[in-house]
């Protein structure tokens, strides 16, 4: 694997408020070396997939709580591939039933984390599967 | 995560080198009569560490207030009647996100949203379905939701004026704590300062207009669940009160009217003493603060009447069959810490909004409490323990701390804007994941005690079609509507707005006219601007 650092994009689309999740990852990704760009709050899926375009990152990951990945999750990965940029890794994390994961694999989410997770699972599963872009 | 294979056994030396709560507080092996103040008071008698009542649940049990809603007002209705038939003792209405962040179902940011996570209302018209052949002169209702309470409220006085119920005989609480949406919950609209103007008219309007209504619910629940130790949660809690309190009394009203008014709602989290101490330190505190700070007179307004959740975050989607026992444990601690009204979780709640199945188990797990394990018969059973009266002591001292360092940035609205409250809980949050990945914290089934599992419970799914429907008939509702009328009604919201004059009349003449949620929300969103996550790690 390259030495570089990987830039990795933090989102949090919806209109829900619960942030502990994001934030803690975004910083554990941070203290584990990688860059971190965090959204903030309520974030539409063009803005998530234009922020990633332009900080040029190497991997996204979308935290939601809300219920509504079924649709923001696949908006997302359609504007990232509209704007050109679709082999960028999408991983995601939240409430997310068991079903509702293995459909959103199919459409092309990488890996979903749910609670329970560790930190150190989330920071290993992105040193083994993402690469520099 | 530890491994699975090995079979752990409780064993508190190497994973516990400080003997400390949940929060991290270290606590002595043994407490004894030098640990303690020594002034404990009495039940019913300022200042109220042992409970607010005399007798406590001999004459006022709590109320079993389970939370709920989600898809369309009338799923949502038929869950309400389903708890009232099956002992559930007041209404507690869950709103979707886009009702909660005043955007109505037909608003481009609703969509994936409507009536996942609570109930849509847009229109006067939900507001009826979600209440119909609900007597509101004979049930208390409460409603979690904030930056667009205004309007909510208003709908529900607009629905009790149709069913023929006088304002003055409602009962309820709207929660509508803006300081705890951009410390923890982050539901917002506008920014702090014409926030807290917003909740002003609402408590200066309802003291007014619908007297046995709570304008504020003082939260401290979402603050825990972010990640708060509980210190932070009852320091930061109480000082959103001060601050409600300060804005009542500039704005001319009298603490000890208002004051009885003013309710609060505190998590129960895991560690059982930690948070009991927790409550009876509230009350304690609260009761000070009023008298001391605010000059009340009566003991009415100096009393911390609180609602009480367990704690959301402690549950686990791993063996969730579990969750119903932390349930109990938290529930058993809320009872004996003296609480007013209490919702208990449902196990499979980390995984969707729960089932008819699960919302009766965790209504049966209160009324096991109040009929069957004895703990109602005596008040305050703790008081006196060496043990609890240290605790309330020192929860009482490390969070007066707290409010005093608020004070000194110039209260809790510059606290906001500065991110103290949250960077601190911010980081609480963090420590407290880092404390479970370094399996120094265990939790049962997660990083402990794991096991290979088919996870399979029958959650609650909300179809697409309610979306769908929703959006429908806003759409034709607002079509049928009367558009000049509307036009003049959003006005002369924007014009009270503008002027100062207390929002809640025109809200209430807008509503009945039709206005929804979202064009409310549109007119706090042009006058007042639109606040914006600081986005800080």
């Amino acid at each position: 694997m390259s030495e570089s650092v990987l830039r990795i994009l933090v989102a949090k689309p919806g209109l829900d408020g619960h942030d502990r999740g994001a934030k803690i990852i975004a910083r554990a990704l941070r203290d584990a070396g990688f860059e971190v760009i965090y959204t903030g709050l309520h974030q539409t899926p063009e803005m998530i997939a234009e922020t990633a375009v332009q900080e040029d990152v190497d991997c996204v990951g979308l935290s939601i709580l809300s219920g509504a990945h079924m649709t923001l999750f696949p908006r997302i990965l359609d504007l990232l591939k509209s704007k050109g940029v679709g082999e960028i890794p999408v991983f995601g994390g939240g409430i997310i039933p068991e079903e509702d994961i293995e459909e959103l694999k199919k459409l092309g989410i990488r890996e979903v984390f749910t609670p329970g997770a560790s930190t150190k699972d989330i920071v290993d599963w992105i040193r083994s599967n993402i690469e520099p872009r | 995560m530890s491994s699975g294979s090995a079979a752990r056994k409780f064993d508190p030396r190497p994973s516990r080198p400080k003997h400390s709560t949940i929060s991290g507080m270290e606590i002595a092996e043994c407490y004894g009569p030098g640990d303690h103040a020594g002034q404990i008071g009495e039940p019913g008698k300022y200042p109220f560490t042992r409970g607010v009542y005399p007798t406590m649940y001999r004459t006022k049990p709590w109320t079993m207030r389970q939370f709920a809603g989600f898809g369309s007002a009338s799923d949502t209705n038929e869950r309400f009647k389903y708890l009232l038939a099956h002992g559930g003792g007041g209404l507690s209405t869950a709103f979707d996100m886009p009702t909660l962040m005043g955007y109505d179902a037909d608003h481009p940011r609703a969509e994936g949203e409507v009536g996942r996570e609570g109930v849509a209302v847009s229109t006067i018209e939900d507001m009826e379905t979600l209440f119909a052949g609900i007597r509101l002169d004979e049930v208390t209702t409460s409603m979690t939701v904030n930056c667009s309470a205004s309007i909510l409220l208003a709908m529900y006085l607009v629905v009790a004026e149709r069913k023929g119920c006088d304002w003055k005989k409602l009962g309820g609480t709207i929660q509508n704590d803006m300081f705890k949406e951009f410390i923890a919950q982050k539901e917002w609209i506008c920014p702090p300062e014409p926030a807290l103007r917003i909740v002003t008219d609402m408590i200066e309007f309802c003291t007014r207009e619908v007297p046995r209504w709570h304008p504020v619910s003082v939260s401290g629940y979402h603050i825990r669940e972010a990640g708060s130790t509980a210190v932070q949660e009852l320091a930061f809690t109480l000082a959103d009160g001060i601050g409600y309190v300060q804005a009542a009394v500039e704005r001319g009203l009298d603490p000890d009217e208002f004051g009885p008014r003013i309710s609060f709602f505190f998590n129960v989290h895991n560690d059982f003493l930690e948070e009991i101490a927790k409550i009876r330190a509230a009350r304690r505190l609260w009761a000070r603060i009023m008298r001391e700070r605010f000059g009340a007179k009566t003991d009415r307004a100096c009393l911390l009447r609180t609602h009480a959740q367990t704690s959301g975050v402690s549950l686990t989607a791993q063996q969730p069959l579990n969750n119903v026992v932390r349930v109990t444990v938290q529930a058993l601690a809320a009872v004996l810490a003296g609480v007013q009204s209490l919702h208990t979780n449902s196990l499979d709640e980390t995984l969707a909004l729960p089932s008819e199945e699960a919302v009766t188990v965790a209504l049966r797990t209160q009324q096991i409490l109040a009929e069957e394990s004895g703990i109602v018969n005596t008040v305050d059973p703790f008081g006196g323990s060496y043990a609890m009266e240290a605790l309330t002591d020192r929860m009482e001292r490390e969070a007066e701390e707290y409010i005093r360092r608020i004070d000194e940035m110039g209260g809790i609205v510059r606290a906001i804007e500065v991110g103290y409250p949250q960077a601190e809980i911010a980081d609480a949050a963090y420590a407290f994941q880092q404390a479970t990945d370094a399996d120094e914290y265990i939790t049962v089934g997660v990083n402990g005690y794991e096991m290979e599992e088919a996870r399979r419970l029958e959650i609650l799914k909300i179809d697409l079609s309610v979306e769908r429907d929703q959006r429908a008939r806003v759409s034709a509702f607002k079509a049928r509507r009367n558009a000049q009328e509307v036009a003049a009604r959003i006005q002369a919201v924007r014009d009270a707005a503008i002027d100062g004059t207390n929002l809640m009349p025109p809200i209430v003449a807008a509503v009945r006219e039709g206005v929804t949620v979202g064009e409310i929300s549109d007119v706090y969103r042009e006058v007042f601007g639109v606040y914006e996550d600081p986005a800080t790690i």
